[in-house]
């Protein structure tokens, strides 16, 4: 169950791996939409916390282009539905996340991404 | 009582049988969904505000659940994949992650209003491989630093484990604290032997502002303990019972007896004396 909310709190940790390494690239994905319950005040509680540029290009990877480019001001009934459909109905099943910076893949089977690291990638 | 760190590495030991059973023991839920709740009561979060946090050794996601009655988001992350699958049939609502905590998180810093961890952290204390990298210091650093970082300022960590020495609690503790943290070990029921509960409960930010919680005192009052001892009851009344049993030696005597007395027609005694007689195929 990788959502884009927890996609978009994920940087890699392999050793000495710390800069561009944010956000993971997503790699031949099958998603499946799930609904949720909505959830304003939580969503309001979170919208601090979100990288809004890796957010939208990881909504448009998935082919999910409701969200603006930028983060608006004005936060309506509407652009919630929409930050709530990105966030947390969009489930990624099978695939891969792959880091910019050191190519470490983390692959996704059934919805659980493997994020063990080898022996040398440990810090 | 065996500690099941000692048998077998995490994702080893809670296999597919043990995973199946760790979820469907009625016992064990209980038990994991008080201290659920005390882990969330210490946590302290500000009140019907739903949080997102963090559920380190999610396993079946019990403690998810958990969360989710109270209206809480959360992630969870184990090393165990069965534990994971038996989640992911259960349809918790968590995202979960595959992971080995004693390599750290990648979380983005300030990811999580809180984090709870229910009997997870003494399975560091093991070091699995001679490798530097599993030496339980090394990977309790890694934790605790990239824990450190996955948290918002301020918050708090809530992690209930069993210790099986002072020492480790000592050794978890002062590394925490290197890693930049707060807090303390709460103490539940101190001078309970089964009802003992510890809780290393850690903040991040606000040092002199947050007090360590105080742990529960008296006796835990519980329907549990007396069903446990109606079972040992039972048990001890079934053992009694085998003892009656009518064995060789209780057959050797009672015939020696007879003879003594002059009884005519007692059957010789031979190496088939007080055999079992076996079904014939």
């Amino acid at each position: 169950m990788v959502r884009l909310i927890t996609h978009n709190l994920l940087a890699c940790h392999v050793k000495g791996c710390n800069t561009n390494n944010f956000p993971l690239q997503f790699q031949d994905v099958q998603i499946e939409l799930r609904e949720a319950d909505f959830n304003a005040d939580f969503l309001r509680g979170f919208l601090p916390k979100i990288e809004w540029n890796a957010l939208v290009d990881a909504a448009r990877q998935l082919g999910d282009t409701s969200l603006p480019q930028e983060q608006p001001t004005m936060i309506d009934d509407d652009f919630l539905k929409a930050l709530h459909h990105v966030l947390l109905e969009i489930h990624v099943e099978e695939g891969a996340m792959v880091c910019p910076n050191c190519k470490h893949v983390y692959p996704i089977a059934s919805g659980i991404p493997n994020m063990l690291l080898a022996e040398h990638e440990i810090g | 009582m065996s500690r099941p760190e000692l048998i077998a590495p995490p994702e080893i030991y809670y296999g597919d049988t043990e995973a199946k059973k760790y979820t469907q023991n009625s016992r064990i839920q209980q038990i994991q969904a008080e201290m659920t709740y005390r882990a969330l009561e210490l946590l302290n979060l500000p009140p019907d505000q739903p949080a997102f946090l963090l559920d380190i050794g999610c396993g079946s996601g019990l403690s998810g659940e958990i969360l989710e009655e109270q209206g809480h988001a959360w992630v969870g992350v184990d090393i165990a994949p069965s534990m994971l699958e038996v989640a992911l049939e259960r349809e918790v609502e968590g995202d979960l992650f595959l992971q080995d905590i004693g390599q750290g998180f990648g979380f983005r810093p300030g990811s999580f209003d809180g984090a709870i961890s229910i009997s997870v952290i003494q399975w560091l204390l093991n070091a699995e491989t001679s490798h530097p990298s599993s030496s339980p210091p090394r990977r309790l650093t890694r934790f605790f630093t990239t824990l450190h970082s996955a948290l918002r300022n301020p918050s708090r960590a809530v992690l209930q484990f069993y210790p099986s020495s002072d020492d480790q609690i000592q050794l978890i503790t002062s590394i925490a604290q290197k890693a930049g943290f707060g807090g303390g070990v709460v103490v539940d029921y101190p001078n309970s032997k089964k009802a003992k509960k510890v809780f290393l409960c850690l903040f991040v930010g606000n040092g002199g502002g947050q007090q360590v919680p105080k742990g529960l005192e008296g006796e835990e009052a519980g329907e549990r303990a007396k069903f446990e001892k109606r079972r040992e009851r039972e048990k001890r009344r079934k053992d009694s019972k085998k003892n009656n049993v009518k064995d060789r030696d209780w057959i050797l005597k009672k015939k020696d007896l007879y003879r003594r007395r002059g009884k005519e027609d007692v059957p010789r005694d031979s190496q088939y004396t007080g055999r079992k007689r076996r079904p014939a195929f």
